[in-house]
């Protein structure tokens, strides 16, 4: 039924020269030199202190919404209302800094739990609209981020709007307890990077070493036969969204407390998009999540460097990403038809 | 056009669907095929039609060899086969429907089609709207749908697979005036292929009987009906000795139980289980036994009537409540609802622990893996995953999976594709938990395992249960009757006085 380990090592391997191979041509078609490209790439994520910290705090929601779709998933399930998710964790935590005018130790802790809270129930809502309404999670969660986006506009424009009047700004910022500290002055809130792994640890023995995760794992590969063996199915499936959309939740708090100190209109940013791919290619292994979000962090960061100095458009970092992704899925279904054509081979013999 | 098949082979795996099956197909006559189901029928027939090539053997038409790669080649040669699900697409009209299957220009001429839609269908006194959506037809609408794209493809072999399935009684009348106008009058040869003995002692001029991938007899009309029964189902064997058991309290008791289902209702069905009973269902797949299995275990819907287990109603209840009464259901589908596939042996154990501790402890999950692999004689280790092990290691993972107590087993097929000692095996494991009160309700297509392992038997055809009867006093050929729904209905006591006479 599978394919032999030196297949197996060279098609996990292939797909990162496969995807090179293909950007550079889409580079060579534009008039650029791909090496020079990469070259400035890695320069503009790494060359300095200040765009290492960039890359973490980009990396940081990435991480946290990829270690959330690794338990959707696992379960079987295409989460893609992540990005209302991360959202309603912004909004859940705006209305805290906006209202609750403590020291900063109490309000930050509140920010993240109500983040987390507005991420969970906006990822049960997706859950029992499928299990109760029969929408397939794919559309119900399409629909909640449009909602989600929706409402976020209308909070900046309508009752949080700025004092000199509204604007895609976004709202007035925070006051200065509900900001996350930086690290001196660098971009990055080392406790935002300690929740990330936290949550990342969290989920990697949640799925390994309890019976949720097993239960989930099951429900993931064989629905029915998971529900036969006695597993319950809704509550499993419901929990499996709230922890994602938790997790989506407090990105989306950490967003705005460490990032813009306000509610933008943009907050997720197609964070949850990205991190459907980081979850993708990690197939749904927590311990895969973190180089993978590095990588996609570092080509958001360093890709505005090619405009800069080599007149080329910055979007050849998204090329990248999705050729990986292409590249990725590619080799998965080779990997797919090499390992029927060997069981059908198997069963002629 | 005349057919004849030539020593026919066509395996699946191990299994040998067709076994050097012969048949010659005459011009102008309707050839019934029968067989109980796995006979190997639709094998041979999808092997005919293109859908499947044969391992072995040659198909000649008028002394030519014929091969074709596809359905529609074996169609351009003027072979047909009607489905017995119509291979049709629901939501489109007739009209495309029709078209779709011989008009293949960019630019299909509607009007052409539908005069040739209507002409056929006058001809056949077929009543379709052109315009009408094919999800909106009855079953037997689409089956003449199917009958006059076959016939405007010009086939002069057409084969119906179990088409009176799911018809209305004028529809299946009209079906029969069709077939009889195509043969007699058109010349065509018709393959009738069915279990049902009387619609073929009806119809057919000729019938060739199958049984295990082998032809068992043939014969002309007039038919003697219990010689196909006994082609059929083969000769019963003297009854084994069976240990005696003394049945406890009433586990399982059904009361009017209405199961509906898009297909087939199962109605008015009684029937009480006591402890320690084994009862076999019989009756052809898709005769409701299945349907009232799955109701027992709390998977399907019940409209009416009442299920109690150990004295609880457990009517309408969810599958867990059913599960926590001590019902277990074991599905024929050992890879598609049995197990999950890519969890190892030792995943399954700790997931079948279902009051387990939250926190799993994998080393002892091992453990407890490795002493039921020892326990159940199961050829494989706690890391392998279900889907690398045979049939057979299968089905013992899914006895082993099994709570150790439990008030009723309910389960499909529990020998299917096993060979005779597994089979036998299984059946120890089974019987052993009778001692400790667990009635066993199962269905098997193998009528001498029914016979054989239970006390009671009942009979499902069409949706209705037979009253009971005691395995013991039955014969296959009384069950062959029942299961053919030959004659008598349904009704036990009406079939052994019948047979008694015969």
């Amino acid at each position: 039924m599978r394919v032999s380990k030196l297949t197996d090592i060279l098609l996990t391997l292939a797909p990162l020269p496969l995807a090179l191979a293909f950007t550079s041509l889409a580079l060579l078609i534009v008039g650029g030199s791909p090496l020079e490209a990469y070259r400035q790439i890695l320069a503009g994520a790494f060359e300095s202190p200040a765009k290492v910290a960039d890359v973490v705090t980009a990396c940081v929601p990435l991480v946290l919404c990829g270690a959330g779709l690794c338990v959707t998933f696992t379960a079987g399930l295409w989460n893609v209302g992540v990005e209302g998710q991360i959202i309603l964790g912004a909004i859940f935590a705006t209305w805290v800094a906006r209202h609750i005018l403590w020291p900063q130790a109490p309000v930050l802790t509140l920010m993240v739990l109500a983040g987390m809270l507005g991420g969970a129930l906006w990822g049960m809502l997706a859950g029992l609209l499928k299990v109760y309404g029969r929408v397939h999670e794919i559309f119900g969660g399409l629909g909640l981020n449009y909602v989600a986006q929706g409402l976020v506009i209308w909070l900046i424009f309508n009752p949080w709007k700025r004092a000199e009047g509204a604007t895609m700004q976004g709202t007035d910022p925070f006051p200065a307890p509900a900001w996350m500290p930086t690290l001196g002055r660098l971009r990055v809130a080392p406790l935002a990077v300690i929740l990330a792994l936290a949550a990342l640890v969290v989920i990697y023995f949640a799925l390994r070493g309890t019976r949720w995760g097993l239960e989930l794992k099951a429900l993931g590969k064989n629905f029915r036969a998971a529900f036969l063996l006695g597993v319950p199915s809704t509550p499993r499936m419901l929990t499996a969204f709230a922890v994602c959309g938790a997790l989506a939740g407090l990105a989306g708090a950490i967003r705005c407390s460490a990032v813009y100190g306000r509610l933008i209109p943009e907050i997720s940013g197609g964070l949850g998009y990205l991190s459907l791919l980081v979850a993708l290619l990690s197939a749904y292994r927590p311990q895969w999540v973190p180089p993978i979000a590095l990588f996609f962090a570092a080509l958001g960061v360093g890709s505005p460097r090619l405009e800069l100095n080599l007149q080329l458009d910055s979007s050849i970092g998204g090329v990248t990403e999705a050729s990986v992704v292409l590249a990725v899925l590619l080799v998965n279904g080779w990997r797919a038809l090499l390992a029927r054509r060997r069981a059908l081979q198997e069963e002629a013999a | 056009m005349r057919i004849e098949l030539v020593d026919i082979h066509k395996h699946f795996g191990p299994v040998r669907a067709n076994d050097g099956v012969s048949l010659t197909l005459e011009p102008g006559a309707i050839h019934g095929l029968l067989g109980e189901n796995g006979a190997g029928k639709t094998t041979l027939m999808k092997c005919l039609s293109g859908y499947l090539s044969p391992d072995r053997g040659a198909i000649l038409a008028d002394g030519q060899p014929l091969s074709f790669a596809s359905p529609a080649e074996a169609l351009r040669h003027g072979i047909g086969m009607l489905h017995q699900d119509p291979l049709d697409f629901p939501q489109m009209r007739v009209l495309d429907n029709f078209l779709l299957a011989f008009d293949h220009r960019f630019f299909p001429d509607r009007r052409r089609g539908k005069a040739l839609l209507q002409e056929l269908g006058t001809r056949f006194q077929f009543n379709l709207d052109p315009d009408a959506e094919v999800m909106s037809l009855t079953v037997g609408e689409r089956q003449q749908l199917e009958m006059l794209r076959l016939l405007a493809l010009g086939a002069q072999v057409i084969i119906l697979d179990e088409p009176t399935t799911g018809i209305s009684a004028p529809q299946k009348a009209q079906l029969f005036a069709t077939l009889r106008r195509l043969a007699e009058e058109e010349g065509r040869s018709i393959v009738f292929v069915s279990h049902k003995l009387e619609e073929v002692e009806e119809l057919c001029h000729r019938v060739t009987v199958l049984r295990h991938g082998k032809v068992t007899g043939e014969a002309e009309a007039p038919f003697q009906v219990n010689r196909l029964v006994e082609m059929m189902f083969g000769r019963s064997l003297p009854p084994t000795e069976r240990v005696p058991v003394t049945p406890g309290p009433p586990v399982l008791e059904v009361e009017g139980l209405v199961v509906p289902s898009y297909q087939l209702t199962v109605e008015g069905v009684n029937l009480c289980v006591r402890a320690g009973e084994v009862v076999g269902l019989a009756g052809l797949e898709g005769s409701g036994q299945r349907l009232f299995l799955r109701a027992c275990a709390g998977l399907e819907r019940t409209a009416a009537g009442c299920i109690r287990v150990g004295g609880r109603d457990l009517t309408g209840a969810p599958y867990r409540r059913f599960l926590e009464a001590g019902v277990a259901y074991l599905p024929a589908g050992r890879l598609e609802e049995g197990l999950v596939g890519g969890l190892t042996l030792a995943e399954h154990f700790a997931l079948a622990e279902r009051r387990g501790p939250f926190f799993l402890n994998w080393a002892a999950a091992r453990e407890r893996a490795a002493a039921h692999i020892g326990r159940f004689n199961i050829v494989g280790r706690p890391d392998t995953p279900v889907e690398a092990l045979s049939g057979g290691n299968q089905q013992r993972a899914m006895l082993a999976l099994l709570p150790s107590r439990l008030n009723v087993l309910l389960m499909e097929h529990p020998t299917r594709g096993l060979d005779v000692e597994s089979s036998n095996w299984v059946w120890e494991q089974l019987l052993a938990r009778r001692a400790e009160g667990t009635a066993i309700l199962f269905i098997s297509a193998d009528l001498d395992e029914i016979l054989e392992r239970s006390d009671r038997v009942v009979v499902f055809c069409g949706g209705r249960m037979s009253a009971p009867l005691e395995a013991c006093r039955t014969t296959v050929e009384q069950l062959g009757y029942l299961i053919a729904g030959k004659d008598v209905g349904c009704e036990a006591g009406n079939v052994r006085r019948e047979t008694e006479v015969g």
